[in-house]
């Protein structure tokens, strides 16, 4: 569901950033949603002041809710968990770390898409075009 | 299906429905039918418990095994069918109606009737004997009406001190009558216990009330006044005003049917068996209590299944035969413990006695070994059976280093680690060895108790096996590498119990101190919202309070419950389910308003589904003002409390249910714990609330209140377990308070309460004693934490509304506040809408877009 836009040039990325908030808008551990360029994006910073963006449609229930799980770790990597069936994602590559036992909805790829995020000037921004 | 053959069994007790159990469950085939043919109007029930009827006073508490069993198309259940007759070369037996039922095969298991020796006066009014339902309803019924017309306690007496002697003595005392157990023999139990077990138990059953007379022969029992039993004369002289007498004097075959049928007799009774369970008639077996196997008729339950296993498994063609009786028993009589087993009067030659008495704390115990004192030959225990699980299947076996670490109190010393014999039964009551529990787990990949009780049956009649099962099933994991890990995940290594305990203790109040200093790393989903619950429980501060918002999972993060398509659903309060029209109303209002479904919930208040995220603060706030609050149907945390409508209104309440809901739901509102709670008030015993399926069910009597714990639907539906009985509401309140926090602080994450008392070490009879008899001290410390959360007690939303930074949580987009989630679509169904299915997207059907919704607020 989630398409990235092939037709921009990653050389021109930076230029295809969206601002979508203030960095002091995000609490720590609590996401938000934003759409960007009419993509749900789901946006975390992390205790450890990092900032991930991943989509916000969760595969596994077809709902736009991954901006309202729980930020977590499973070992080193920072992972998001899925408020309708528990799945967990990795916030670094977009994986599936956890299934619940449980198959994607029809046509949805089971991990996610991951979106470059930059702080700029206090600013957060989405680089839809970085997705992958 | 012309050939099935026919299978009639005479007689609807235990071993009757353990012999249909083993056929259904070995005959995949379906070569037989099964018909039996019961003389008590109800399918066979639980007659070992059958002194918990005074307690439950619900016949269905006594069910045994699964109900379904009847509804089989191969199995037949008559009930009042006593049959008359047999005829063995028609193969046909006819029932009291005169109906006939041919066999191929008949299987006696007519069981035992209560004897009663023949003294005078045992046929007045007020003499009893104590085997079925029957009689002991009547029992209750003569007790409670004695009681009434003479203004004073019943003055009970029980001829025959063995174990249904003591069962019965038990039984008048629960009734409230007093209670003197008359014995002919000189000591309790004398087929159970010697004569330093007989001491003890005399000495531990005083105690309790129960007067007890051994070495008396009644004579005679005489009316009084009013032409019932009066009073006792005894051999010696002497004598006793009664006003209720109960015969427990032991049993005897039900063995006429066999007798007239021409079947061969024991000596002292009962019908003649090979070890095959057969008669000489080789269409006839006899099963349980009326058979006379290996030259005797065995009384006890364990031997009696066995007999129905090995019919079953000769009528399927096995080679099984009986391999002597095991007349082990334990026992709690009035609270307490008796076990014997082996051959517990060493009367094989040679045999060493050891022996511990302590008759300061009533305990007494032997050990009977073999002469070179390692073989275990048998034992006695009384006032302290817990090493009887581990002991009772070693016998025959090595007992391991020095066998006195089984006699001393637990813990003094360390008792001998010994690995049991494969063959070595440990579920007596259904026949399972260690080596069919080791199975479960090695072969059939049980990984826990509960799997190994599913796979195996063992533990799942009278349960007194399960701390060994539990023992064999964690050394087997352990030996297959699979670790039993209390951990609650990668971030902490202890259990939630531990943890909540540690944070108790520490006085911490964020995650991120709590992880510091208890667990590694950042945290994940499964341990964020357990501590948030923890710190919740302890301190009752709000769920989004400091760093906790982090931790909860979207439904305490935004107080709704999240559906499908990541829209919420809002529940108001409504204590009781008692609500006001003018509430009922508002709650129409803001349904149409806002284009929300509604449904009445089961929990008697009115889900609205469809509500956005940003939607949810106006709801509330319209809520809030007309004086609703959250209804915590999203939260682990008190849920409702359901009940009838009490005797306010209905014609047959005997107390005020409705009033005792609202005041146990706004005592408990808000409490945050491992999972939901859900309690029930009925106002009479019909329990039009159902309350017994809940996690704490309260029921009116007369006299007050009976209160019932460990209930759940869902899953694996239980029902509650008696706590205490007819208490007032402020006992109703104190049990239930520290019943509550002691579970809140004890269980697993996620775990409820039903699995909490069955697993608690001792069960619901060891968290009895902690939370009425204060066994760990900690009962002040428990109502004052409750005291505490009913105190600090504030409405969840109405805080939030309040909080302009809690508020900005519920936006639809960081950068696009005003547009809600454009993927949601619905579709009108019976006058209200639902979410559109990805069938009805795709075909453009009628959508509704949320975008569209109008919203006045």
């Amino acid at each position: 569901m989630t398409t990235v836009s092939q037709a921009v040039d990653s050389a021109t990325a930076s230029a295809t950033r969206t601002a979508v908030c203030a960095y002091d808008r995000l609490t720590p551990d609590l996401g938000v949603a934003a759409l960007v360029g009419g993509q749900q994006v789901a946006i975390f910073r992390l205790s450890d002041g990092e900032v991930y963006a991943v989509q916000n449609l969760c595969p596994f229930s077809g709902a736009y809710v991954l901006s309202r799980g729980i930020t977590g770790t499973r070992g080193d990597v920072p992972t998001i968990a899925s408020p309708i069936y528990k799945q967990v994602f990795s916030l670094l590559t977009g994986e599936c770390l956890v299934t619940m036992d449980k198959e994607p909805k029809p046509g949805i790829a089971p991990d996610l898409a991951v979106y470059p995020v930059t702080v700029d000037n206090g600013q957060v921004y989405i680089d839809l075009a970085g997705g992958e | 299906m012309s050939d099935t053959k026919k299978i009639v069994v005479v007689g609807g007790g235990m071993v009757a429905h353990r012999f249909v159990e083993a056929m259904r469950d070995r005959d995949t085939d379906g070569q037989y039918s099964v018909t039996v043919l019961a003389e008590e109007p109800r399918a066979p029930y639980d007659r070992v418990a059958l002194t918990s009827y005074f307690t439950h006073k619900d016949p269905d508490a006594l069910a045994l095994g699964d109900p379904s069993l009847w509804e089989d198309e191969l199995v037949t259940l008559e009930r009042d069918a006593l049959v008359e007759s047999i005829d063995r070369e028609a193969h046909s037996v006819t029932d009291r109606y005169g109906r006939e039922h041919g066999y191929d095969h008949l299987v006696l298991a007519t069981g035992s009737y209560a004897w009663s020796p023949p003294v005078e006066g045992s046929d007045l009014p007020g003499v009893f004997v104590y085997r079925t339902v029957d009689d002991v309803a009547e029992l209750r019924r003569y007790v409670e009406d004695r009681s009434k017309g003479l203004g004073r306690p019943v003055r009970g007496a029980v001829i025959g001190g063995g174990l249904l002697g003591l069962e019965a003595a038990g039984a008048l005392q629960e009734l409230g009558a007093t209670s003197t157990v008359i014995q002919f023999a000189d000591r309790l139990m004398n087929l159970q216990v010697d004569e330093g077990g007989g001491q003890a138990l005399t000495r531990l059953i005083e105690k309790l009330g129960v007067t007890v007379k051994c070495n008396t022969a009644t004579t005679a029992i005489k009316p009084g006044k009013d032409g019932s039993a009066g009073s006792l004369e005894f051999a010696d002289g002497g004598s006793q005003l009664v006003d209720v007498v109960v015969f427990a004097t032991g049993v005897r075959p039900r063995d006429e049917l066999g007798r007239t049928a021409g079947l061969d007799m024991g000596e002292r009774g009962g019908v003649v068996v090979d070890d095959t369970c057969l008669t000489a008639d080789p269409d006839v077996s006899a099963i349980g209590e009326v058979a006379c196997i290996q030259g005797s008729c065995i009384g006890l339950i364990a031997p009696g299944n066995t007999m129905a296993e090995i019919a079953v498994d000769r009528l399927l063609g096995g080679d099984s035969t009986f391999p002597g009786a095991d007349t082990s028993a334990k026992l709690k009589l009035l609270g307490v413990d008796v076990a014997s087993f082996g051959d517990a009067f060493a009367k094989t030659p040679g045999a060493l006695e050891l022996t511990y008495a302590d008759p300061v704390a009533g305990v007494y115990k032997k050990l009977v070994v073999t002469d070179d004192a390692r073989t275990l030959l048998g034992g006695i225990l009384v006032g302290d059976a817990s090493a009887y699980a581990s002991l009772r299947p070693l016998v025959g076996s090595e007992v391991g280093g020095d066998p006195a670490g089984w006699l001393l109190p637990e813990g003094s010393v360390e008792r001998p680690n010994v690995e049991l014999p494969d063959e070595a039964g440990v579920c007596s009551c259904n026949n399972v060895s260690a080596g069919a529990i080791r199975g479960a787990v090695t072969e059939h990949g049980c990984t826990d108790l509960a799997g190994v009780k599913a796979c195996t049956k063992a533990g799942t009649s009278c349960g007194s096996c399960l701390p060994l099962v539990k023992k064999i099933v964690g050394t087997e994991l352990e030996k297959s590498g699979i670790e039993i890990s209390n951990a609650l995940c990668e971030h902490f290594d202890m259990s939630r119990a531990q943890l909540f305990s540690a944070i108790q203790v520490s006085e911490l109040r964020t995650f991120s101190e709590i992880i510091e200093r208890f667990g590694t790393g950042r945290g994940c989903d499964l341990c964020k919202p357990a501590i948030g619950s923890i710190l919740a429980s302890l301190y009752n501060e709000h769920v989004l309070a400091q760093d906790r918002a982090a931790l909860q999972d979207t439904n305490d993060r935004v107080m709704a419950n999240m559906q499908k398509d990541g829209t919420y659903s809002v529940v108001p309060r409504v204590p009781g389910g008692e609500i006001l029209p003018e509430h009922l109303i508002l709650i129409g209002q803001i349904a149409q308003d806002f284009g929300l479904y509604t449904k009445i919930t089961g929990g008697q208040r009115i889900d609205m589904f469809g509500a956005r995220l940003e939607q949810l603060p106006s709801i509330w706030k319209r809520l809030v003002d007309a004086g609703m609050e959250s209804g915590h149907a999203y939260g682990k945390s008190l849920r409702t409390v359901k009940s009838c409508v009490g005797s306010t209104w209905c014609r047959y309440g005997v107390q005020d249910s409705v009033g005792m809901a609202i005041a146990l739901e706004l005592r408990y509102r808000g409490l945050r714990s491992p999972h939901k709670l859900k309690l029930g008030v009925s106002g009479c015993a019909r329990e039009c609330a159902e309350a017994r399926g809940k996690d704490v069910g309260v029921i009116a009597t007369d006299a007050g209140w009976n209160v019932y714990v460990g209930g759940n639907g869902g899953f694996t539906p239980k029902h509650a377990v008696l706590l205490v009985e007819d208490v007032d509401d402020e006992t109703v309140f104190k049990v239930i308070d520290r019943y509550l926090m002691y579970y809140i602080r004890t269980a697993d994450r996620l775990q409820r309460t039903a699995p909490w008392q069955e697993e608690h070490e001792g069960g619901l009879e060891a968290i009895r004693e902690v939370i009425l008899e204060d066994s760990l001290g900690i009962c002040a410390d428990l109502d004052e934490h409750m005291a505490r959360h009913i105190d600090t007690y504030e409405d969840e939303w109405k805080a939030v509304l309040n909080d302009p930074e809690r508020l900005a949580q519920f936006t639809s987009f960081v950068n696009a506040p005003d547009q809600p989630d454009p993927s949601l679509a619905y579709v009108e169904q019976r006058g209200q809408r639902r979410p559109a299915t990805q069938d009805e997207r795709d075909s453009g059907a009628v959508l509704i877009a949320p975008s569209t919704l109008e919203v006045r607020s």
